[in-house]
């Protein structure tokens, strides 16, 4: 500071002496001040990193106990005197493929009639011979569908009739429940789930090594389920979110990115494309569930096109994503110097030329990024959704994007909403751990995208 | 890059509208709609549905409430329209009308059993001997003193009845696109008027008297039972409306409330004691027989023993099983194909 000030006659040296007194004496001040400063942005982001860590401890709390499972391994045998069938049917000489098909489904009708329940019970009271229980406790601890799956074994393979084999079988929800500890273990038998012989007998079975804790891993595998709410998944809307990722990105990329471009480069400056730029940007400040409103009215009402379906999903949220994709494609080319257009068009480029061969290419790194966080933006939504019939309950895989399904964020909201609140909290929490997961691993595709595209150019 | 750009693009869009206009193949997976009551039931039996025939898909159940389902189901007939709408009230004559006005004609009304609903509290909380006139001195906005209405100030329920805890009002009931909500003011608020004494009004006053709820201690949930549930635990000192089945998945939290004397269960419900059950139904849109594989054997195996039947799968869920000779009647009209008519439900 002082150097600044040049030798001066006595008067202005009495000023800049005054001068400088005062710079001193407000230095301090002004450190002050620089320090408050920091200490709140510190403080800002302390609080918020405080909230993030919050709501991860929460739900990881919650949600990580919903990984393992009690499952059971349990000595099945196939009684030929419970399971009375005919021979699985073989194709014959002179039998069309289609008498074949209609022999074997009846051929399975006939083993879904069989009691499979019986089966299992066998298998639960055999676990535990010197424990008295009757059919509807021992098979109160087991989860539902437990004979059907069963059934699929048999069916896939008749040869197990007559024969003894190993079988895991997933506790029920309220024996999962009553072993984790989810309902207040000293509570009186009339608040409690289970009775309190099937409470004993899983007790035991978990004690004697028979029933344990395993790695839950049918909540990737299994679709949602109601009837055996123990093999609930997340297939089903994780194949449906998929679809609809697949359609925002088919459409949403390309039909950003030509607008994006066009509006930039080619477009004339005049009222008109003022007009739709601040369209634009009012676009993408509508809230969610007005592109869902849109889209029933117009995809499904208009296009007819079916409900639940992902391709309607994917539709909407294209929608939404359109002017994310476009307003952050247009600033990343915007940020392009000129003289890089100057150059080409110089050397006698075509303005296209210009577009596609020098100028896209330098943004490639932020399109790329804006179409990414679009995306994850979109995996997240669940408000439009739910006005075009995607919060349905769906027990099967999609096949198609045509097909009913539900989406990651719906099944969310689909098992908060569910009865048994006891095993469906923790639950809730791990398709919400899930759903992150995917996110974060979005967002980092994303950033090391962009950072190794950025270093190449 | 540039032509690899515009033809993938263009390509793109073409496969897209060519995907709408292409879906004109008939739908096979039977697509059902409406009250949130009925859904765990139809939930359960689609699945099982699914499992027990291996040539159908599994149904697809949505929820929205029970008129939020039957104006899906009156939308119109085709592939975007619900085939099956659930329904925790009866279909109302302008919702036939509607159906009509849109070309459903065949409305198939099934109905699958009863249900009670329960007033519970949290489980730490004082016992309580519910009448319908409690209920309707608790939250009617007006109540009537010495002969006049007058404004409600109750603020506990011990001052409505001694035999009551000491304990704030505070009551969550179903909104009112909650069918469950009609069979309240039905079977509680309307049974409580009348005993309340009302003074001597025109049929349209009484009516609204009946039902004008205090806004300050009555929340209104539009949607799910876990929502209530949700204000028993952020204020336990609230009396909440749950359906049966909903109070018997956790009753590890809820403590329910005896009504008129009756304690709810399967057994006084199904038995006409306990006051405050309705019959639950779902509606077929008839003209999608034939059309949606499945839609008959659904119904049929719905109301068969092992699902609707005493010691069905629902009777573990929840759902309180109607008589068999009245579930073999309402399968015969089914097959029948008796549609209905806006006179049947005036």
């Amino acid at each position: 500071m002082a150097d600044v000030i040049s030798p001066q006659p006595s008067r202005e040296t009495d000023r800049s002496a005054e001068r400088l007194k005062r710079i001193r004496d407000g230095l301090s001040s002004r450190h002050a001040r620089e320090k408050r400063f920091r200490a709140y942005g510190l403080a800002a982001i302390g609080a918020a990193l405080a909230f993030v860590a919050i709501l991860f401890v929460m739900i990881l709390s919650k949600g990580l106990p919903a990984f393992t499972q009690a499952t059971m391994t349990l000595d099945v045998f196939f009684d030929p005197a419970i399971i009375k069938v005919e021979p699985k049917p073989v194709p014959q000489q002179g039998q069309s493929p289609a008498e074949f098909r209609r022999a074997t489904l009846d051929w399975e009708r006939q083993v879904t009639m069989v009691n499979w329940n019986r089966v299992v019970e066998t298998a639960i009271k055999n676990a535990a011979p010197d424990m008295e229980v009757d059919t509807r406790q021992a098979l109160s601890i087991v989860e539902t569908n437990e004979r059907f799956l069963l059934r699929d074994r048999f069916v896939a393979d008749p040869g197990l009739l007559g024969k003894t084999i190993p079988v895991d079988m997933l506790g029920s929800a309220n024996a999962d429940n009553w072993l984790k500890g989810n309902i207040d273990r000293s509570l009186p038998d009339a608040q409690q789930q289970l009775s309190a012989p099937a409470r004993a007998l899983a007790d035991k079975l978990l004690e004697e090594g028979k029933m344990r804790f395993a790695f839950a891993s049918h909540i990737f595998t299994n679709v949602d389920s109601r009837s055996a709410p123990a093999s609930a998944g997340l297939a089903g809307a994780f194949v449906g979110s998929l679809y609809m990722m697949l359609v925002v990105i088919v459409l949403a990329v390309p039909i950003g990115v030509a607008s994006a471009v066009y509006l930039e480069e080619f477009a004339p400056k005049n009222r008109l494309t003022d007009l739709i730029e601040v369209n634009i940007n009012n676009l993408a400040a509508v809230p969610s569930i007005v592109f869902g409103l849109l889209g029933a009215a117009v995809f499904i009402n208009y296009f007819r096109l079916p409900l639940s379906a992902p391709l309607v999903g994917g539709l909407v949220l294209t929608l939404m994503t359109l002017p994310t994709i476009i307003i952050a494609t247009r600033s990343a080319l915007r940020a392009v110097p000129p003289s890089l257009r100057q150059a080409a068009l110089g050397l006698g480029a075509s303005r296209t030329q210009t577009v596609f061969h020098h100028v896209l290419p330098v943004t490639f790194p932020g399109i790329l990024t804006a179409t990414i966080i679009g995306v994850a933006q979109a995996l997240g939504e669940t408000a439009p959704l739910l006005l075009i019939g995607m919060n349905a309950f769906v027990a099967a895989v999609p096949a198609t994007p045509l097909d009913q399904s539900t989406a990651l964020p719906v099944q969310i909201y689909l098992w908060q909403g569910n009865e048994n609140r006891n095993f469906f909290e923790a639950r809730t929490s791990a398709a919400i751990i899930v759903l992150l997961g995917l996110m974060i691993t979005l967002n980092a595709i994303a950033i090391f995208l962009r950072t190794r595209l950025e270093r190449r150019s | 890059m540039n032509k690899l750009f515009l033809t993938a693009s263009a390509a793109s869009i073409a496969v897209a509208l060519s995907a709408g206009a292409s879906f004109a193949q008939s739908r096979d997976t039977i697509q059902i709609a409406g009250s949130s009551t009925v859904l765990p039931f139809a939930s359960i039996v689609a699945e099982e549905f699914g499992n027990a025939f291996p040539d159908f898909k599994t149904p697809v159940v949505g929820s929205g409430g029970s008129s939020g389902g039957l104006r899906q189901f009156c939308g119109g007939v085709g592939e975007n329209t619900i085939d099956i709408a659930n329904s925790s009230r009866r279909i109302r004559p302008a919702e036939v009308e509607a159906c009509n006005a849109a070309g459903v004609n065949k409305i198939l009304e099934v109905q699958i059993g009863y249900d009670g609903i329960v007033f519970a509290t949290s489980a730490n909380q004082g016992d309580f001997q519910l009448q319908p006139v409690h209920v309707f001195k608790a939250i009617a906005a007006q109540v009537p003193v010495d002969g006049e209405l007058v404004n409600n100030t109750y603020k506990n329920w011990n001052e409505i009845d001694p035999s009551l805890p000491d304990q704030a009002i505070n009551v969550a009931i179903p909104a009112s696109n909650h069918g469950t909500r009609e069979v309240f003011e039905e079977k509680v608020l309307h049974a409580g008027c009348e005993e309340a004494g009302m003074p001597e009004l025109d049929k349209e006053a009484l009516q609204k008297a009946c039902t004008s709820l205090r806004q300050d201690v009555v929340v209104e949930i539009a949607g799910d039972y876990t929502e209530t549930l949700a204000r028993l635990q952020s204020n336990p000192a609230t009396v909440g409306v749950f359906g049966l089945s909903f109070y018997d998945q956790n009753r590890d939290t809820l403590k329910v409330a005896s009504v008129s004397g009756v304690t709810p269960s399967l057994e006084t419900i199904a038995s006409g004691e306990y006051p405050v059950s309705r019959p639950l139904y779902f509606y077929v849109k008839g003209e999608h027989i034939g059309t949606v594989p499945g839609i008959e054997e659904y119904v049929e195996f719905f109301l068969s023993d092992q699902m609707a039947g005493v010691g069905g799968t629902l009777e573990g869920a929840g759902l309180i099983p109607a008589p068999a000779e009245e579930t073999a009647e309402v399968l015969a009209e089914f097959k029948e194909g008796k549609a209905i008519a806006v006179a049947d439900v005036q």
